[in-house]
């Protein structure tokens, strides 16, 4: 993994957010640019840029309350939902903006997976939660949707668990179990980003280690953004890491680099645990 | 120690106080029917006409007339109460106009039924010509169950997860898709029953149908559903004040409540099944 540092481009451009890893233009798969997000009068996201390159795990760190969560559901918009929200500036995924007029966000979200904080199957059988993005997307084929159910849970490292209970329901689960359940019915309609909110908060760390195993497999397939509140979490699954304050990118670098050597002060008091 | 002891002795006593006169009240109601109408119960009485000024004979007809006008007011407020539900809680903006239609739909419960059943005199039986008719207090006592109806509803809708939602939508389902296929499955039982209750309890209202099709007597069926009819909460009323033979025909008036009692009950325990069962199943 080759990552050219470009001096220039930072001073040049994106300099409000103090350093940013800048990674060269070849397999860039989204770039936020000018991202500012207000919730009625609050601008809880301020003039956020940052590339995410393709096949790469990008971690989001923060304290409470600095927008990461928020961050996150901006890539598929899922806070369209809420009242009162604004976008400004860009997010380009494979050089499309989301925000254009013309995209439809239906698309969008097929494409850009989500797990959320709390696990959230369905009360439906486990065959039925993975299958369910596939129906509603029009897929009517029985074998073809048999055949993604099980890749999908075979993706999720769930197959080996449930391949006998399938029609059980997802609530028999244990909490990891449904948690890669919810990853397995994200995959299932192929997305090519996965975002993954605090996956594990919830998890013990057994479950969490198998979902941060499985987090480094997918990486293969997927782009992956995860926010996560667990600093050793980050250190451990990304390869890329941005950190967040009262809703400002404060850094973004190499996790390497930004665990060992952040170029801000405030990071590495928040990396060290003197604040958070 | 000892005094808290003996305040929560006196605050549950009055608790209990309560929840007994409460229990009491009903239990006397119910008993005074039961003894005084089961006698009377036959299966003449649920399936003959009234004969002879209607001190005697059945109420077969005021069993039909309360059947058909409750169907009517099914047909009315089921569809609509839910689909204005939907609205409200799933697309409408969360917005102060939304907030002021929501109010007002809650104050609309409150309002007295005869005004109810004016109002039905003047839009259905005058203005579109329906005339006192099944369909007529159909509707009008339709309308007057619609306040309950979307107010149950949206309850249950808004014991929907969120989360449901969110993740119907995040796997790339429309919104409408979202709340077929992961709301509304889970909203129906609820949905349901609030309106179960709403309809058992239009079912036995008198007020609303007095002007909108209630017949004093009618010693045959109705043939459409533009005729009058006998129901059976007015026939009752009519037993118990307006007949010139009161006391002789009090027994069949408490034979027509206890067959209205019994009726409401088998609704309300309908109700609760469909919850039951329905919920079951969503669990499965």
């Amino acid at each position: 993994m080759s990552i050219v540092i470009d001096k220039k481009m930072e001073t040049d451009r994106h300099n409000q957010n103090g350093t940013m890893a800048h990674i060269n233009d070849n397999n860039i798969k989204i770039s936020v640019e000018k991202f500012s997000f207000y919730y009625e009068s609050t601008h809880a996201l301020k003039n956020i840029n940052i590339k995410v390159k393709q096949n790469t795990v990008t971690g989001i760190i923060g304290p409470s309350g600095c927008g990461k969560s928020t961050f996150l559901r901006c890539f598929n918009r899922m806070n369209d939902t809420i009242p009162g929200i604004r976008y400004e500036g860009a997010i380009y995924i494979d050089g499309n903006n989301i925000f254009d007029k013309d995209l439809d966000v239906v698309d969008l979200r097929r494409n850009v997976g989500m797990v959320f904080q709390k696990s959230n199957p369905f009360p439906k059988s486990i065959f039925e939660n993975v299958a369910y993005g596939l129906k509603i997307n029009g897929i009517k084929d029985k074998s073809f949707i048999t055949a993604k159910v099980e890749k999908s849970l075979h993706n999720a490292a769930l197959w080996e668990e449930v391949k006998d209970r399938l029609s059980q329901s997802a609530f028999s689960l244990s909490g990891g179990q449904q948690q890669r359940l919810c990853i397995a019915r994200a995959l299932a309609v192929e997305p090519e980003i996965l975002l993954l909110d605090e996956p594990a908060s919830a998890l013990d760390p057994i479950a969490t280690a198998k979902v941060e195993e499985l987090i480094h497999e997918l990486k293969k397939k997927y782009t992956i953004i995860i926010v996560t509140h667990n600093m050793q979490q980050a250190a451990r699954i990304s390869d890329y890491t941005a950190f967040f304050m009262l809703g400002e990118l404060i850094e973004y670098d190499i996790t390497n680099k930004i665990f060992t050597k952040p170029s801000k002060k405030i990071t590495e008091d928040y990396i060290t645990g003197r604040f958070g | 120690m000892k005094n808290r002891t003996v305040e929560q002795f006196l605050g549950f006593l009055i608790l209990r106080i309560c929840i007994g006169f409460v229990i009491l009240a009903l239990a006397i109601i119910l008993f005074d029917i039961f003894k005084k109408g089961a006698g009377v119960i036959s299966w003449e009485f649920l399936s003959a006409m009234p004969r002879k000024g209607m001190t005697e004979g059945g109420i077969f007809p005021a069993i039909v007339g309360t059947f058909f006008v409750t169907i009517i007011t099914a047909i009315l407020s089921i569809p609509l109460g839910m689909g204005c539900a939907i609205y409200l809680n799933e697309y409408a903006n969360k917005g102060k106009i939304t907030r002021l239609i929501r109010m007002s739909i809650r104050n609309l419960s409150g309002v007295p039924s005869i005004v109810y059943g004016l109002f039905g005199v003047v839009l259905f039986v005058q203005l579109m010509r329906l005339d006192t008719s099944i369909l007529s207090a159909g509707l009008t006592l339709g309308l007057m169950t619609l306040p309950w109806t979307i107010t149950a509803s949206e309850e249950a809708l808004k014991n929907v997860p969120q989360s449901y939602r969110d993740g119907a939508l995040a796997v790339g389902a429309t919104k409408w898709q979202a709340i077929r296929t992961n709301v509304l499955p889970y909203a129906i039982p609820g949905m349901l029953t609030g309106t179960i209750l709403g309809l058992s309890r239009a079912a036995g209202e008198t007020a609303p149908i007095l002007f909108t099709g209630a017949a004093f007597y009618l010693p045959f069926l109705p043939k459409s559903l533009s005729d009058q009819f006998m129901a059976l909460p007015y026939h009752l009323y009519i037993m118990a004040t307006q007949h010139h033979a009161i006391e002789k025909v009090r027994p069949i008036a408490y034979g027509t409540a206890l067959v209205l009692i019994v009726l409401i009950f088998c609704m309300n325990l309908f109700a609760i099944l469909a919850r039951y069962k329905l919920r079951k199943v969503k669990v499965e």
